[in-house]
């Protein structure tokens, strides 16, 4: 039930993020470059639900993206299936809980989107010189979008955490933060009774 | 169990990615009339609706974050523009001239005008979306075959050439821009030697273009206007009007000329901007057949 919960959740946003982009944030020009919602939100995705859930919204959202931009299909879709994947994978491993890892993890989702398309079409065959200006486009695109990568976490844990399964290790972590769910005692708590029991 | 879970998680993440491959490599190598491309354009035309709808409800959004940067970008361009003016105005009444004096001597020698723009329909369309990547550079608009859209047609904006309408559907247009790496169009330099070549994009330098082919010793000059050359040889002519502005010469290397024959052109229209174009539909029946020619 639970996974049906998340996964229609996971549909409506991927396409969401698509229209958005392609019908307003995409016209939307800042230093000469848009910023590019989807390799966040993939991102976002993978950091909240883990390694599979993001890997497999990459490739739904990039098979969106290619078919509603009339262009090669699974192009997007594989590098934002190493976005998700990776995001999920960083979770799963490393567990960072420092409120400013979707700011950093949004840079490299983004540079990887940059970098990788741009290998990609060079593989595909288009002939084209290594640019200063390509890339300070990708630099300032990164710039970019690690600015909105906060704000965009944000929404995407909203809309997606009431549908994840509770998380062990998470809640741990919370009860250890707070106190309030775990049956051990916050550490000041601790130490207060240590102290009571020394005198 | 948890060897069960990396197992599960390797064979959908192996899965997934064979599905995009399988998927690039046939997409890659079919035709424009194969079934995955006709599955592509019915998805397109079902979502067109949807993504016209979405454009509109977000205009607002969209006005407010232009004007922000509009106006930081107005200040810079002001003094630019006002020098330009002075410059034009001299051209115009030179131009004005001229165009009335070509205009006499085409009536004497009876000189065909099947090709002129002016025997264009232009179809006013606006743009729903577009794509954000700096190597697939395309947009939609929001008008097709029911409003005599065609493949090929060719598109402008801001008063100068930005593409052609590469997908066509009933409803919703697919237009490639000048920038695409694909792209390739007749044009001339616009003095009093219109030196033709042929425009293609600089790939790698997003909205930069470089006009090829030229006669080594032309005597280009930066700022100089670059237009749509057109030409018509028998069955054969070009898909796009002559006379259409496309940009100005931004960079005249006379070593570059020498050598490689080509000098750097920076596109009129503001390509990332684009909020309304014109689609110049086919000007005569037998256009259909015209050939495939930039």
């Amino acid at each position: 039930m639970t996974s049906r919960r998340l996964a229609l959740r996971l549909v409506v946003l991927a396409f969401a993020t698509v229209v958005i982009q392609q019908t307003a944030v995409s016209q939307i020009s800042i230093f000469g470059v848009s910023a590019d919602l989807s390799p966040l939100v993939v991102m976002s995705v993978g950091l909240l639900a883990g390694s599979l859930p993001g890997a497999i919204m990459g490739f739904g959202t990039g098979l969106i993206v290619d078919t509603v931009l009339v262009q090669t299909l699974g192009v997007t879709s594989l590098l934002y299936i190493a976005i998700g994947y990776w995001a999920g994978r960083l979770r799963e491993l490393r567990d960072p809980a420092h409120g400013l890892v979707p700011l950093a993890a949004g840079a490299a989702a983004t540079a990887i989107a940059g970098i990788g398309m741009t290998v990609i079409q060079f593989l595909l065959g288009v002939d084209s010189p290594v640019s200063l200006l390509l890339a300070q486009q990708i630099f300032i695109t990164v710039l970019v979008n690690t600015l909105i990568a906060l704000p965009v976490y944000a929404l995407v844990r909203r809309i997606v955490q009431p549908a994840l399964p509770e998380d062990p290790r998470r809640r741990r972590r919370r009860a250890y933060t707070t106190g309030g769910l775990s049956p051990l005692q916050s550490p000041s708590q601790r130490l207060g009774q240590i102290s009571r029991g020394s005198r | 169990m948890h060897d069960k879970q990396v197992r599960r998680r390797r064979a959908v993440l192996a899965l997934l990615v064979g599905v995009s491959l399988i998927l690039l490599t046939a997409y890659f190598g079919e035709s424009p009339s194969s079934p995955l491309h006709n599955v592509q354009r019915g998805i397109v035309e079902v979502l067109s609706p949807i993504q016209q709808g979405a454009s509109k409800v977000l205009t607002p959004v969209r006005d407010v974050a232009g004007w922000f940067s509009d106006t930081l970008r107005a200040k810079s361009e002001r003094d630019q523009l006002a020098k330009q003016v002075n410059q034009l105005r001299a051209q115009v009444d030179y131009y004005r001239q001229k165009s009335i004096l070509s205009d006499q001597l085409a009536h004497q020698v009876k000189l065909d005008n099947s090709i002129d723009i002016s025997s264009y329909h232009a179809v006013t369309a606006s743009v729903i979306a577009r794509d954000p990547t700096l190597w697939y550079q395309t947009i939609q608009v929001d008008k097709g075959s029911d409003d005599g859209v065609a493949l090929n047609d060719p598109v402008t904006g801001d008063g100068a050439l930005v593409g052609k309408v590469t997908t066509v559907d009933a409803t919703v247009s697919v237009v490639t821009l000048i920038t695409d790496h694909a792209y390739a169009v007749t044009a001339e330099v616009e003095d009093r030697y219109g030196d033709t070549g042929v425009l293609v994009p600089a790939v790698g330098s997003p909205n930069q273009l470089l006009l090829q082919d030229l006669p080594n010793h032309a005597p280009i000059q930066v700022n100089q206007p670059v237009i749509t050359a057109g030409f018509k040889s028998g069955r054969l002519d070009s898909l796009y009007p002559p006379g259409i502005p496309i940009g100005t010469v931004s960079n005249a290397d006379q070593n570059e000329l020498l050598n490689n024959q080509q000098v750097q052109v920076s596109p009129v229209a503001d390509l990332r901007h684009l909020s309304v174009v014109q689609i110049l539909t086919r000007p005569h029946p037998g256009a259909a057949e015209r050939a495939q020619v930039p």
